[in-house]
């Protein structure tokens, strides 16, 4: 895969490299946070010195559909050794699926000094790379978050239904059978059922994966992601944009792609997404 | 929850994840996932037969059945994907509990021992490949239970 900075991205500091990180694995002001979807893979090996941010016991609020608050926020980056000028670089399993979500759940508090490395979990190992078992424990840090605030990067369904309105840009990231009604969810998986299937009107179906190289886990050059979010599905940079899935993680890491890599303007992470649309009594669906 | 009827050592291993704390779980997990043995040679060789994989299992797993003497079987698979540790886990906790086990208690063990075994914060993409598996190794339980009647 070609050097990040040659790849034509619009915000290409955003991305760091294996072997940037490899070599800064012990830089003062870097910390360096893994997210899973399979919670087995951090505790069975991790990039020396790694952290660990559980998107479903970490990050998401534990009565409430919702993200962690302010203090949650504090105490998840205080126990992590994060200070509020710590470069905390993002990766994972799975084409930094979960690492885009960690990020994208930073940006609530305004932790913007933030970074993903390219690839994930899967180039590191494909390299070769140091994985270990030792958790490292950091010193506790005195992190003052603001107020977590959403409305820059984060659409509620009202937010949708006013989108939808003035013919804003939508963007469905789940899979065509997903897209086209076909396929709703697992009977065994209440959790994230929906009564009705299809999508919201007029978005457009752009898998999530699309955006990554399945061989390594990369991110596509811009001119791959341009060819596909732009020439053929037709989406402007300029226009406002709002990304969703089933209940806002794929989505995020389009969220990222869009926002970083490609430049657009304003977008907006509906984590609310099908488990939340599917279910609403009167909105609008296409089939 | 009981368990009855599903083969007696996946039982007493459900029965003893329903006390472990998350982080003990995971660790019982991760050392399921270091002992698996993936399928012998003698058995199935790359590329792995189309038919053997795994339906919407995103670690490549494989299932195979050997019939054993006493009208059992005994269970095979493969994980290709490096990273599916999860998968990993659920073959060797699979093939550690039911391999040699009644046909008839193999087809009793309901879905959700994935969820005992994972908790309930497994995503659904995850829980889907890990039921897929289950599933798998209940399709050659269901065709050897009919060859058997037939």
């Amino acid at each position: 895969m070609s050097d990040i900075a040659s790849r034509g991205y619009s915000n290409p500091d955003v991305l760091v490299s294996t072997d940037w990180v490899a070599d800064n694995l012990d830089a003062a002001g870097i910390r360096i946070v893994e997210s899973n979807e399979d919670q087995l893979l951090y505790p069975a090996g991790h990039i020396p010195g790694a952290v660990q941010v559980d998107w479903a016991a970490d990050l998401n609020d534990q009565l409430r559909r919702d993200y962690l608050n302010r203090e949650g926020f504090e105490a998840l980056m205080s126990r992590s050794g994060i200070a509020q000028d710590t470069t905390v670089i993002f990766y994972g399993d799975r084409n930094n699926w979960w690492a885009c979500y960690a990020y994208w759940v930073f940006q609530l508090f305004g932790h913007s000094n933030a970074k993903v490395m390219d690839g994930g979990r899967q180039k590191w190992e494909q390299e070769g790379r140091d994985l270990v078992r030792e958790v490292p424990t950091y010193d506790a840090t005195d992190y003052s978050a603001p107020e977590r605030n959403d409305a820059p990067v984060r659409a509620f369904r009202e937010d949708v239904l006013a989108h939808l309105d003035a013919g804003g840009q939508l963007v469905d990231v789940r899979s065509p059978q997903e897209y086209s009604g076909e396929r709703l969810h697992m009977p065994d998986f209440p959790n994230e059922g929906a009564l009705r299937g299809g999508h919201i009107p007029t978005a457009r179906s752009i898998p999530w994966a699309r955006a990554a190289n399945p061989e390594d886990g990369t991110f596509k050059t811009a001119a791959e992601l341009q060819e596909i979010y732009l020439n053929e599905q037709g989406l402007s940079p300029d226009g406002d944009t709002i990304a969703y899935c089933r209940i806002g993680e794929r989505s995020s890491h389009t969220w990222f792609v869009l926002t970083h890599l490609l430049g657009f303007g304003n977008v907006r992470n509906y984590d609310g997404s099908w488990t939340e649309w599917g279910n609403l009594v009167n909105v609008p669906i296409e089939k | 929850m009981t368990h009855e009827g599903i083969p007696q050592p996946l039982a007493e291993l459900l029965d003893e994840f329903s006390f472990l704390e998350r982080g003990e779980r995971v660790d019982y997990l991760i050392e399921y996932a270091d002992q698996f043995e993936p399928v012998p040679e003698r058995v199935a060789v790359r590329p792995f037969p189309e038919e053997r994989r795994v339906k919407r299992c995103e670690s490549q797993a494989y299932v195979w059945a050997e019939d054993t003497d006493n009208g059992a079987q005994k269970y095979w698979f493969a994980v290709e994907n490096p990273q599916g540790i999860s998968a990993m886990s659920f073959c060797a906790i699979l093939d550690d509990t039911i391999s040699g086990a009644s046909l008839d208690e193999v087809l009793r063990i309901p879905g959700d021992v994935v969820f005992d075994i994972y908790g309930r914060e497994v995503s659904m993409g995850k829980g889907e490949g890990l039921l897929g598996i289950l599933t798998s190794v209940q399709a050659f339980a269901r065709e050897a239970a009919g060859r058997e009647g037939a």
